[in-house]
C-alpha cells in the first residue's frame, strides 16, 4: 500500500509490512468451516422433512427385510401343518391374524408360549408375516439390482458416446433411439415367457434366485440402461466443452483418465438421482410380471406374488391383498420422495 | 408446413417403420428360441394341424425363408397365423374381437382421463399453494405410486364385494365402469402433475402479464393464453398413456373378466399359445409405435417453438 497522505510518493508505509496482530488475524479468519457441495447437499436434505422421513422410512423397511427373517421363529417357505411322515393337518391353513393351529393350541393349553401369527398363515400354512417381510427384501433385491444394472450399462455407453463423439455417438444414439421407441412392456414380457423356458439354472449358483427374476434382470440390462445413456451423453457432451478437460487433455491425460477422473465425477448427482428413481420403477414392473405369472418362482414370495395370490381368495382374506399392496405403495412412495428430494438437494442446476 | 417439418415428419415415419419390422424380427427369433419353436404347445396338436402348420410355414425350410413367410404374410394380407390353442381360429380374428371390447374400454379411459387431469392440474395451479392445491397434489401422488392391478382389486374390494354397486363382472352391464376407471387414475394423475407445472410455468410467463396488464378479463386469460400453451406438454404424454392404457388392460380386464384383448394375451401367455403371443405382441406394439409416431409429430406441429434438428 502506499502512503496515504502521499499518494504519489512512492515511498512505501512501513506500517504495511508489520506481523499482523491478532485482532486482525481474526477479522481475516473464516468466520464458518468451508462447505463443500456434497456437505451443502446434505444438509440440503435434511433440512427436507418429507425426504428425511422418507429415507428413514426406507431403511427401517430394508434393515427389518434383512434382519427379521433370520430371528423370526417360521420360515416363508414352511407349511406349519406339515410334518415328515404324518399326514398334513389342515388346521394350519387359512388361519386368521393371531389364532394358532390345532398342535399348537394344545402347547398353549399346557401353558407353553406359541409366536403369534400376526398376519395368519396363507392357503397352505404358511406363516403370512414372515412371508410379507421375505417377499419385500425380494423386491427391494430385485429393483436394486436392476438398477445398479442399468446404471453401469447406462454409464459406460453413454460416456463412451458423449467423449467419444463423432461416428461412434452417431450409431449408439440410433441404436438408443431404435430401443427407445420399442414398447418396452411388452418386450419385456415376450422376453420373460420365452427365457423363462429356455434359461436352465438348476444346479447352478442362480437355481436359487429362479429362471424368471434372472430374465427380468436380463430384460432390465437389455432395454433400460437408454435412458440412462441419454441422460449421461448428453452431460458429457456438456462437460467435455470445459477449460478443464481442455486443460487435462493439454498435459497428456488419455480418454479413459479424461472420463474417470473429470467427467463422471462431475455428472455424478444427476446419475444418482436417477438411479434412485429408477428402483420404483423396477419394483413396479416385478411386481406386474408377478401379477402375470412371470415373476419369481414359488415358493419364493415378492409382494406382487403375493399381492396377486391374494386375488383368489379376496372376499374372505382381503387383508391379504391389502398388506403387500400398502407395503409397495409405501417403498414406491417413499422412494420417489427421497429421489425427489435428493434432486432438489443434489442438481446444481436447481440451486442457481 | 416447410420442408424442415416434411422431412421430420419423413424420418419420425421412417424409423416408425423399421421399429415395427425390428418388433417382428425380434418376436419372431425370440419365439423361435423356445425348445421346439412357437408352433408346438406343450401338448402335442393333432397330426393334420401340425402337417397343416409345417406346410403352411414351411418348418422344414430354413429359419430365415419361414422368417420371410412370416413377414410377409403380415405385412400383405395382415395374416398373423393360425391359435393354437383355440382351434380353427386365426390369430387376428381374435385380436379384433377382443379389441372391439378393449378400443372401448381404453378410449372412454383415456379421455376422461385427460379431461379430469386437465381441469384438476388448472384448478391446483390456479389455486396453488392452497388446502385445494395441496389436497390434489397428495391425491395423485398416490395414484402415481400405486400399480394398476392393486388399485383394481381394491376397487373391486369396497365397490362391489362390499358396497354392491357395480357388478364384478366386466362382462355384464354396467360391468365397465370399474375397469374404466382402474384404468383411467394411474393417466389421470399423472396429467393432472403434468398440466400443473407446465400451467405454473406459463403463468409466470411475460404474456400473461402483458396481457393482465391491457386488461383482459381473467376467464379469457385461463382459456385464451395459459390453459392452451400449457397444454402442449401434456400431448407429449398420449403416446406414453397409450402405452400404459395397452398394458394396464392386460391386469384390468384379468381382475374385472372383461372379455378384450389384456385378458386374451394373459391367457395365452398361461396357455403358451406362442402364435397367440406373436401375434398379440407386434399387433400391440405397432400400435403403440405408430401412437408414439402421431404424438411427435402432433407436438411439433402444434408447438412452432420447436426445433428441428
Amino acid at each position: 500500500m502506499l502512503h496515504a497522505n502521499k499518494p504519489f510518493s512512492l515511498q512505501l508505509n512501513p506500517e504495511a509490512f508489520l506481523p499482523a496482530t491478532d485482532a486482525e488475524k481474526e477479522y481475516i479468519s473464516r468466520m464458518r468451516p468451508s462447505s463443500t457441495f456434497f456437505k451443502d447437499g446434505v444438509r440440503r436434505l435434511i433440512k427436507n422433512r418429507v425426504a428425511l422421513v422418507s429415507f428413514i422410512l426406507i431403511v427401517l423397511i430394508t434393515v427389518a427385510s434383512i434382519v427379521l427373517p433370520y430371528v423370526w421363529p417360521y420360515k416363508y417357505d414352511q407349511m406349519l401343518g406339515m410334518t415328515p411322515g404324518k399326514p398334513a393337518n389342515s388346521s394350519y391353513n387359512n388361519l386368521s391374524p393371531f389364532t394358532y393351529g390345532a398342535k399348537e393350541q394344545e402347547r398353549i393349553e399346557a401353558g407353553e408360549k406359541v409366536f403369534p401369527h400376526i398376519f395368519g398363515t396363507d392357503a397352505h400354512g404358511r406363516d403370512y408375516f414372515i412371508r410379507v417381510v421375505y417377499g419385500t427384501r425380494i423386491s427391494l433385491a430385485v429393483g436394486f439390482f436392476a438398477s445398479i444394472i442399468v446404471l453401469i450399462i447406462g454409464l459406460t455407453i453413454g460416456s463412451i458416446a458423449g467423449y467419444a463423439g463423432g461416428k461412434v455417438d452417431l450409431i449408439i444414439m440410433r441404436i438408443v433411439d431404435i430401443i427407445y421407441s420399442l414398447p418396452d412392456m411388452l418386450v419385456i414380457i415376450l422376453l420373460s415367457v420365452v427365457l423363462g423356458q429356455v434359461l436352465h439354472v438348476e444346479g447352478t449358483i442362480l437355481e436359487k434366485i429362479g429362471a424368471n427374476i434372472i430374465s427380468m434382470f436380463i430384460v432390465f440390462g437389455l432395454l433400460y440402461w437408454v435412458s440412462m445413456a441419454r441422460l449421461i451423453r448428453g452431460q458429457i457432451l456438456s462437460l467435455r466443452e470445459q477449460e478443464y478437460v481442455l486443460a487435462a487433455q493439454a498435459t497428456g491425460a488419455k480418454g479413459r483418465w479424461v472420463i474417470m477422473k473429470h467427467l463422471l465425477p462431475n455428472c455424478i448427482s444427476v446419475v444418482i438421482i436417477s438411479t434412485a428413481l429408477q428402483i420404483p420403477n423396477a419394483i413396479f414392473t416385478e411386481s406386474f410380471l408377478s401379477f402375470l405369472g412371470l415373476g419369481v418362482n414359488a415358493p419364493m414370495p415378492s409382494l406382487g406374488s403375493l399381492a396377486s395370490d391374494a386375488l383368489n381368495g379376496i372376499t374372505s382374506y382381503t387383508y391379504r391383498l391389502v398388506i403387500p399392496a400398502i407395503v409397495i405403495c409405501l417403498i414406491v412412495l417413499s422412494l420417489n420422495l427421497f429421489g425427489d428430494g435428493l434432486r432438489d438437494a443434489f442438481d446444481p442446476k436447481l440451486n442457481a | 408446413m416447410n420442408t424442415k417439418t416434411l422431412f421430420y415428419i419423413f424420418k419420425r415415419v421412417l424409423l416408425a417403420i423399421v421399429t415395427i419390422w425390428i418388433v417382428i424380427t425380434i418376436t419372431f427369433f425370440v419365439m423361435h428360441a423356445v425348445p421346439g419353436g412357437p408352433f408346438l404347445g406343450e401338448k402335442a396338436i393333432s397330426a393334420e394341424a401340425q402337417a397343416a402348420l409345417e406346410a403352411k410355414y414351411g418348418l422344414d425350410k430354413p429359419l430365415w425363408e419361414q422368417y420371410i413367410t412370416y413377414l410377409t404374410d403380415i405385412v400383405t394380407k395382415f395374416n398373423f397365423g393360425p391359435s393354437l390353442k383355440q382351434r380353427g381360429r386365426q390369430v387376428i380374428d381374435i385380436i379384433m374381437d377382443g379389441m372391439k371390447t378393449s378400443a372401448k374400454l381404453g378410449l372412454i379411459a383415456a379421455v376422461s382421463a385427460a379431461v379430469v387431469g386437465i381441469v384438476l392440474g388448472a384448478v391446483a395451479a390456479l389455486r396453488r399453494n392452497t388446502v385445494l392445491d395441496k389436497i390434489i397434489m397428495v391425491i395423485t401422488t398416490a395414484f402415481v405410486s400405486m400399480p394398476s392391478f392393486i388399485m383394481g382389486s381394491l376397487l373391486l374390494i369396497i365397490f362391489s364385494v362390499k358396497l354392491g354397486w357395480v357388478p364384478a363382472n366386466g362382462a355384464s352391464e354396467g360391468g365397465l365402469i370399474l375397469p374404466i376407471i382402474t384404468l383411467g387414475l394411474y393417466p389421470m394423475a399423472y396429467i393432472t402433475r403434468l398440466t400443473r407445472s407446465s400451467m405454473l410455468d406459463v403463468l409466470g410467463q411475460d404474456y400473461i402479464r402483458t396481457a393482465r396488464a391491457k386488461g383482459v378479463s381473467g376467464g379469457k386469460i385461463i382459456f385464451g393464453h395459459a390453459l392452451k400453451n400449457s397444454l402442449i406438454p401434456v400431448i407429449t404424454y398420449f403416446g406414453p398413456m397409450l402405452a400404459f392404457i395397452v398394458t394396464g388392460s392386460m391386469v384390468v380386464e384379468q381382475i374385472f373378466a372383461v372379455p378384450g384383448i389384456g385378458r386374451q394375451f394373459v391367457s395365452s401367455i398361461t396357455n403358451r399359445d406362442y402364435m397367440m403371443i406373436m401375434g398379440t405382441t407386434i399387433f400391440l406394439a405397432s400400435l403403440i409405435v405408430i401412437m408414439n409416431l402421431i404424438t411427435d409429430i402432433l407436438y411439433k406441429v402444434v408447438d412452432p417453438r420447436i426445433e428441428f434438428d
